[in-house]
């Protein structure tokens, strides 16, 4: 296996770019950046009334992050393995001597990239926050991370099943429905019911799955490696899965 | 430089490749023929590794596309058939693209990309939208991404489908000039693309290599033409497999 991580890195570094090029190139970056711009300030200020509330804390609009990226995150994954299909460029790559794990990660990180830029991009409320009062900046700090880390796992399912079809209309659907559920399985309603039909074990095991219960600790300014280590974990499984469907069908073509 | 053997596939139930076998040499220009579905672009994609046989193998300066994959691609230069490319892309871009996928670095990558350049007459192209070109110039831009790493084995699926007489001539011209020193298969299901280009024929159907020589002794076959030879062998396996 000697030289397999040059060449890995090498790859991922090729499918980086080529993928942070096309979203630039085509008006999805833009459209993506200020519509999820528009929905953070909408659900946050609005919605959660900020300014009527007055806490010198960013809680509301975070709380509104793992229901924004189910539809945001399918939004920017949807397209990273159905268009290669589509266009038939899959045929160009799968004959490429270049890493397959490395096209998909490059493929993911560019997509984790622009969903740091719209993070990014909120910072100035960030700033807000401090002129209205005391404000636990290590909280907001590791929220931050958090949510990038949670952005990254659901960018995660949504290159997954991008890999399973060529249409990014039906990616985008079957992603909104898988991350609806990885995130609602650690919703309170749904553990309790769970607990009274299924026992309480299950409804624990659910939820250890559940996006929620590894992000919301963060919001209490607490950083746990194990939840960090979830999501880089589900994003490395992620890659895995990906890579898998793409081999298979490289033995079983459509 | 090329050897392929016992090349098998099949879809589902229908098996579209079955062991096939044949051997290029540096210098030659093979054109694969037959008919439409008779199982070229089959072939084809496993000699690349785009799909996996279910049994054979293809090897390319003896590395088998099997078991060592990226030593194999490294020497295949591919055109998938229609030429499929990144329309949001630049031409430049995909060129630079396709050096960074091979690994092409410092001089000897700005010398490849300028001489794809020139070889495919790219230059008037080069900061367009792929989409934005003409059919032309984007199957030249494909071939130019093949080409970019002066690979010993040339793979094309019908490069000349769908480009008008001149660009056909074009093409004809640019894969002649490089012959001399690769191992050349080129499908197609036009006849008239033989005589000029080719110096052996492999022709395919139901699967199966069913003719295997020079375009002049497959044209003595049929007294002198090679419609008639080709539509006389392609009949004459329709009567043993049906
Ligand atoms: N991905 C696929 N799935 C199912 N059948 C296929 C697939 N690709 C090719 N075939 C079938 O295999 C046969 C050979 O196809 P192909 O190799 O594309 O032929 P050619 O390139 O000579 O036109 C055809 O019957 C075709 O329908
Ligand atoms: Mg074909």
């Amino acid at each position: 296996m000697k030289g397999y991580l040059p060449y890995l890195l090498t790859t991922t570094a090729t499918a980086w770019k080529r993928e942070v090029s096309t979203y630039f190139a085509t008006p999805l970056a833009y459209i993506f950046l200020a519509i999820f711009l528009l929905s953070v300030g909408l659900f946050t200020w609005d919605i959660s009334g900020f300014f009527e509330a007055g806490t010198a804390d960013l809680n509301a609009f975070f709380g509104w992050h793992p229901w924004l990226y189910i539809f945001f995150m399918p939004a920017l994954a949807m397209r990273l393995w159905s268009d290669e299909k589509l266009l038939g460029t899959i045929e160009l790559l799968n004959s490429l001597p270049v890493s397959l794990s490395g096209l998909v990660a490059g493929k993911l990180l560019a997509a984790w990239t622009v969903a740091g830029a719209g993070l990014v991009m909120t910072l100035p409320w960030w700033i807000i926050v401090n002129y209205l009062g005391d404000t636990d900046n290590g909280v907001i700090a590791v929220s931050y991370l958090m949510s990038w880390m949670m952005a990254g796992a659901f960018l995660g399912i949504g290159s997954t099943v991008s890999a399973l079809t060529s249409s990014s209309a039906i990616a985008f659907v079957l992603s909104v429905a898988a991350s609806f559920l990885i995130t609602a399985a650690g919703w309170p309603i749904l553990s309790v019911n769970i607990d009274s039909v299924f026992g309480p074990t299950l409804s624990e095991i659910v939820s250890q799955f559940s996006f929620m219960t590894h992000f919301s600790p963060a919001q209490r300014g607490v950083v746990e490696l194990r939840n960090i280590i979830f999501f880089v974990s589900f994003i490395g499984l992620s890659i895995f899965a990906t890579r898998l469907l793409i081999e298979y069908r490289r033995r079983v073509p459509k | 430089m090329l050897l392929v053997e016992k090349l098998t596939k099949s879809f589902s139930q229908r098996q579209a490749v079955s062991s096939v076998s044949f051997q290029i040499e540096k210098g030659e220009v093979i054109g694969f023929l037959g008919q439409n579905g008779a199982g070229k672009s089959t072939t084809l994609r496993m000699i690349c590794g785009a799909i996996e046989p279910d049994q054979g193998d293809a090897r390319i300066a003896g590395y088998s596309i099997v078991r060592h994959r990226r030593q194999a691609q490294r020497l295949i230069g591919y055109l998938p058939e229609g030429a499929p490319l990144y329309p949001d892309m630049r031409v430049t871009e995909f060129l630079n693209f396709m050096a960074d996928c091979h690994q092409l670095q410092g001089s000897a990558r700005q010398s490849a990309i300028d001489r794809v350049i020139t070889d495919t007459r790219l230059s008037s192209a080069l900061g367009q939208t792929i989409a934005t070109l003409s059919k032309g110039f984007k199957r030249r831009v494909g071939l130019a991404g093949a080409l970019l790493h002066d690979p010993p084995a040339l793979i094309l699926d019908e490069p000349l489908d769908g480009l008008d007489p001149i660009q056909r001539s074009a093409v004809k011209t640019l894969i002649s000039t490089m012959a001399p020193d690769k191992a050349v298969l080129i499908s197609t299901h036009n006849l008239d693309d033989i005589p000029a280009m080719c110096s052996r024929t492999i022709i395919i159907d139901h699967g199966r290599i069913i003719a295997d020589e020079t375009p002049d002794a497959l044209a003595r076959r049929g007294a002198g033409s090679l419609e008639t030879a080709f539509a006389e062998l392609v009949s004459e396996t329709a009567r043993v497999t049906h």
